[in-house]
């Protein structure tokens, strides 16, 4: 029962939880204290001092310990000066005035001296339109300056940190938020300070410059246009920009994106992605996104936009003739290959279609497990943001930081708060550092390193555990023996998830495809109805006597296809993902569709009414509805739900986005015994 | 007469181990390992020791707020010595540097710390090495080390150097440079005695402060609060500077005037000047009018406030009128805008501004409003500083245009 505290803040009465912060207690009662350095998932700092307030304290007789009173009332000491609210928890009885006239000159007082030396950049500066400073300016600045202009201080102004971030040292204004994120939340401390007084700069320490995948985050809590993105640079003006809200596809972790998206001139008048950010969703990846997700391209330029046979262009029906009758004929023999790129629409229309001519569905995945994540992956209302000092966490055969660097993230802010973290890889990784014990093995030696010493202790005295597996040097066969073993070193059977390669592979299994050892020999001489790139792209299709692939990019392997129909890539349309940690997710239409592409699962459908099988093939929400009649775990989940959302706290600001299309929803334990 | 702490000037050779030891030296040592450990504080208490280095606060109130439930404990003796015009600990380090490291002991044993650390500024490498020596021969003696006198206090006193930061005197930006990090000030509260040196409790002094300690140890209370006033008491080392014929430190009982220390000690002012002002904090000061009230005024804790000012580490800096204060006040802000940290946004940018204008002032180029922008922007910093460096920087500006408004009146 966490102890509350009630405090008046500019006449308004609040009660939070002991502990919290002056400045959280107000945005409580809904009054926004300006800030710079303040960042409420990081230590407060006082340093830019925007939090200038009046704060007072009832007054106590230091012998007797009991209240002053003052005309019936409690008398309240005032501080001799401003304080900074972010630096002071709140109190019983305290009194604060943050727009008072003593206030609002100390308030006031730092922007001025924040804005004598940065430069008039606005026109050209990346941040303008979502920056703080032009914010607060408009708030709290003067019109005019009494600084001379000739006596500003100057920097350099574009330094390139790395391979995707420009720093211009004139705008920063040394918040230190970047340095703090890098050190304290990324646990990659590639950021800092040199120099002093006025001449402090932002330096980077590591080479090559900026080496950490988070570092894109900086760029949407750096107050002021210090630090951006290249791929964004000069790219467009935040007004412009519509935002559409989207699932990553790099990794299964399912960080929630927006899609920042314009109709402009230099793409020939397209509408486009012109960039990807971060979407506040705190059970799966707070306000975070890593590089791979947020400069991860849309605009492809080789898309196959019309359908072919083989390498002549040719109509719809025809195509999807053509396609019917090989399926059609082949019936029980027919294979029905997807990857995990594909939305869960789309492979349970793939599937039910095989389903309906006796064929088969397979998954292409390197790794095995999948049907033992669907019985017992993350347990509802667990996530990573949860874990602490009575969790154990194992990550065995895989490098987190390369195949999911968000639940990297999560799993090292979670060791930090006490977790019991230990990493069990045949090569080093960047999670080591971080981790209670390490445990290095040969090929072939994952098994046998699970019954390590450390590992053993570290689940006996453990109240939770998770297992996060990958296929670090093994094939199909020795992953899913490995996910075995996993699996029934987990007492309570729940918390065992799978680094799959895409982002919708945990959906793959819950639909019910499954992985075969040797593709080749199964495909040899099939009908094969291939979707999602890597599975077109694997040498075993070859063997294949007919293909119908159904993918977005044109390469060679998309080119020796018998049959090819363009497909939308998920940016052109409506559908939902599953993430590893069995969480779906919708992600919207945020461009309109290239050429002459259809989303997967209409083309399916049309397919399948050539072959007499009544498919959905309009709405994706209806083909969810489907799904979830037919799959287990999925019962009860629609679109609606999916798009619910609920408070996030702490509300952050800054250009990560406010989450207003929805949370998704984590699938139910399906079995409490294996 | 009588020295307490610049004994050297008594007693010949004293920085050699056997003529501290003929002199009483290490006597109050033995004495306190003796007592209790809170027997030892209680006694500083009573005596009413002052911080030296310029807050003033009171050593033995400071020593009791030691976390008791959090270990290992220890002291740090700052040894950073910045303020333009302070001169003393060198003195004492140089040349009575036993009785300082003793008081650097008792101060250990009175709060249980096993280690104890001297941070001197970076330019003190000469002074660091001298008491490393020191320390060497104190070991050898058998005081220092382990189990000493026959109980089972172990004790150990480490130098460490700055590299050349004014605010590495500020005593949360000292802790964080000897951890090996940026010399900036923490946010307080916590204050040291509860998270200090790698967030332990940790008793930070000046180093005049801890050289007072051993005489109340032998002395008692009693015997320490002959001298001084009874809210400030003891003597203090003053380090007179500026426009005097005779600058130097003397050591004086707390409550002397100023027209005792600057005429009869100082000699006066030289080439046949008028005195104009006094700076009584060193730089950080405000310009006290250097009328006969203030020469009149006794240098303690409680009385230098009457006339507009603060004691501070009693760096007393004399102006005569040959100086125009908009030049001093460029001096001043030239240094604080070159010291400030960076951290807080008032000092780092407010320091600058002022810089700017002070320059453009004493250059001739400055007009009456630059004048007033001038005040205006260092009232504008003040209270709102993470540190005290932002808020002192502002007070001989504000001071000086206000009292001495005919110096700026006259360059623009």
């Amino acid at each position: 029962m966490t102890k509350e505290v009630t405090l008046t803040i500019d006449g308004k009465e609040v009660t939070v939880p002991a502990g919290m912060l002056v400045v959280d207690a107000a945005k409580k009662a809904g009054i926004d204290i300006p800030v710079f350095c303040y960042h409420p998932k990081m230590e407060p700092v006082g340093m830019c001092r925007m939090c200038l307030v009046e704060i007072g304290r009832p007054a106590f007789d230091r012998a007797t310990g009991e209240p002053v009173m003052e005309d019936g009332q409690p008398k309240i000491n005032w501080g001799w000066k401003l304080e900074t609210s972010c630096t002071n928890p709140v109190s019983e009885g305290m009194v604060v005035k943050t727009t008072s006239e003593k206030a609002k000159q100390g308030q006031n007082g730092m922007l001025e001296f924040l804005l004598t030396s940065h430069p008039l950049d606005c026109p050209v500066c990346d941040k303008g339109g979502e920056c703080l400073l032009q914010d607060l300016t408009l708030a709290h600045g003067p019109d005019k300056s009494r600084f001379t202009f000739d006596e500003k201080h100057h920097a350099q102004k574009h330094v390139p940190l790395g391979d995707s971030i420009w720093l211009d040292r004139e705008r920063c204004i040394q918040c230190g938020r970047c340095v703090r994120f890098q050190s304290d939340i990324a646990g990659e401390p590639v950021l800092d300070f040199d120099f002093r007084g006025r001449k402090t700069e932002i330096v980077t320490t590591s080479d090559p410059g900026f080496d950490s995948v988070f570092s894109g985050n900086t760029t949407d809590i750096c107050p002021v246009g210090a630090l951006t993105t290249d791929n964004f640079r000069f790219g467009a003006r935040p007004w412009e920009l519509d935002a559409t809200a989207s699932i990553c596809a790099e990794c299964p972790v399912g960080c929630n994106t927006v899609l920042n998206t314009r109709r402009e001139a230099r793409s020939g008048g397209k509408i486009v992605v012109k960039r990807v950010m971060p979407r506040q969703n705190e059970q799966v990846n707070e306000t975070w996104i890593c590089d791979k997700g947020r400069f991860a391209e849309f605009n492809i330029d080789a898309r196959v936009t019309e359908p072919f046979i083989g390498n002549e262009v040719s109509e719809w029906n025809d195509t999807l003739a053509l396609a019917a009758e090989k399926l059609g004929a082949a019936k029980a023999d027919s294979i029905f290959l997807a990857d995990g790129s594909l939305p869960n629409e789309d492979l349970y229309s793939m599937k039910a279609l095989a389903d309906a001519v006796g064929g088969k569905a397979l998954l292409y995945s390197q790794t095995g497990g999948g049907a033992l994540t669907t019985k017992f992956g993350m347990a509802p209302g667990a996530g990573f943001g949860q874990m602490g000092a009575e969790t154990a966490i194992l990550v065995v055969a895989a490098d987190l930081y390369e195949a999911a660097p968000i639940w990297w993230l999560r799993v090292k802010q979670a060791a930090d708060r006490g977790a019991t973290l230990i990493v069990a890889t045949q090569a080093e990784t960047r999670l080591d550092k971080f981790a209670n014990a390490v445990v290095r093995y040969e090929a072939g030696g994952a098994v046998n390193a699970l019954g390590s010493a450390e590992i053993k202790d570290a689940f006996a005295k453990a109240e939770n555990t998770i297992i996060l597996f990958g296929n670090e040097g093994m094939d199909l066969a020795a992953s899913q023996e490995l996910a075995e073993a996993c699996a029934d070193m987990l007492p309570k059977k729940q918390g065992l998830i799978g680094v799959w390669a895409d982002a919708n592979t945990q959906g793959a299994w819950e639909i019910g495809y499954e992985p075969v050892a040797n593709l080749a020999t199964t495909l040899k001489g099939k009908t094969v109805y291939v979707a999602g790139a890597d599975a077109l792209v694997t040498a075993a299709i070859e063997a294949a006597d007919f293909v119908i692939a159904q993918t977005a990019s044109m390469t060679e392997a998309s080119q020796k296809a018998d049959v090819l129909v363009p497909f939308q890539t998920i940016s052109e349309r409506d559908g939902t993902f599953t993430s590893g940690e069995r969480r779906v997710q919708r992600f919207y239409a945020a461009v309109p569709p290239i050429g002459e592409s259809l989303p997967g699962f209409v083309i399916t459908a049309q397919i399948a009414e050539k072959m007499g099988v009544t498919l959905e093939g309009v709405s994706a929400a209806v083909v969810f509805e489907n799904l979830a009649e037919k799959v287990a775990g999925f019962a009860g989940l629609n679109y609606e739900k999916l798009a619910e959302v609920s408070e996030q706290w702490p509300s952050i600001g800054g250009t990560c986005y406010e989450n207003k299309q929805g949370l998704g929803a984590q699938l139910p334990m399906t079995v409490t015994t294996r | 007469m009588d020295y307490m702490l610049l004994r050297h000037r008594e007693i010949p050779d004293i920085n050699q181990i056997d003529v501290y030891q003929k002199n009483g030296g290490f006597d109050a040592f033995k004495k306190a390992v003796g007592m209790q450990p809170d027997e030892v504080t209680e006694i500083v208490k009573t005596a009413g020791l002052r911080g030296r280095g310029g807050a003033g606060f009171p050593a033995g109130v400071k020593w009791s707020f030691m976390d008791k439930n959090n270990w290992p404990h220890y002291v740090v003796a700052n040894a950073d010595e910045s303020e333009p015009g302070t001169f003393k600990d060198r003195e004492i380090m140089e040349s009575n540097p036993f009785q300082f490291l003793e008081g650097v002991a008792i101060a250990s044993y009175a709060v249980g710390a096993n280690a104890a650390y001297i941070y001197l500024r970076g330019e003190f490498w000469e002074v660091a090495h001298f008491l490393d020596e020191k320390i060497e021969e104190m070991e050898k003696a058998g005081l220092l080390g382990d189990n000493l006198f026959g109980t089972d206090y172990s004790l150990r006193i480490y130098t460490h150097l700055g590299a050349g930061a004014y605010i590495c005197g500020e005593e949360t930006a000292l802790l964080e440079s000897m951890e090996g990090k940026r010399g900036q000030p923490r946010v307080r509260p916590p204050f040291p005695p509860s998270q200090g040196l790698y967030n332990k409790p940790t008793v930070v002094n000046n180093v005049e402060t801890l050289t007072s300690v051993p005489y109340i140890i032998n002395n008692g209370a009693e015997g320490y609060r002959k001298f001084g006033t009874e809210k400030s008491p003891g003597t203090k080392i003053f380090s007179l500077s500026g426009n005097v014929n005779k600058p130097g430190n003397y050591e004086l009982p707390l409550g002397t005037t100023f027209r005792e220390l600057i005429f009869e000690h100082g000699g006066g002012i030289p080439n046949g000047n008028t005195i104009k002002a006094i700076m009584p904090a060193g730089a950080s000061s405000s310009m006290v009018v250097a009328n006969d009230e203030a020469l009149d005024t006794p240098m303690d804790y409680e009385s230098v406030p009457n006339v507009g000012g603060d004691l501070g580490s009693a760096s007393v800096i004399v102006v005569d009128d040959s100086i125009s204060l908009d030049w001093l006040i460029n001096k001043t802000i030239s240094f604080f805008e070159h010291e400030s940290c960076g951290k807080c946004t008032p000092c780092r940018e407010g320091a600058y501004w002022m810089k700017q204008l002070t320059s453009r002032i004493h250059s001739g180029e400055g007009t009456q409003e630059d004048v007033e922008l001038l005040k205006d922007v260092a009232t504008q910093i003040r209270g709102t500083t993470l540190c005290a460096l932002g808020e002192f920087s502002t007070m001989a500006v504000v001071t000086s245009i206000e009292r001495f408004p005919q110096d700026f009146e006259a360059k623009v």
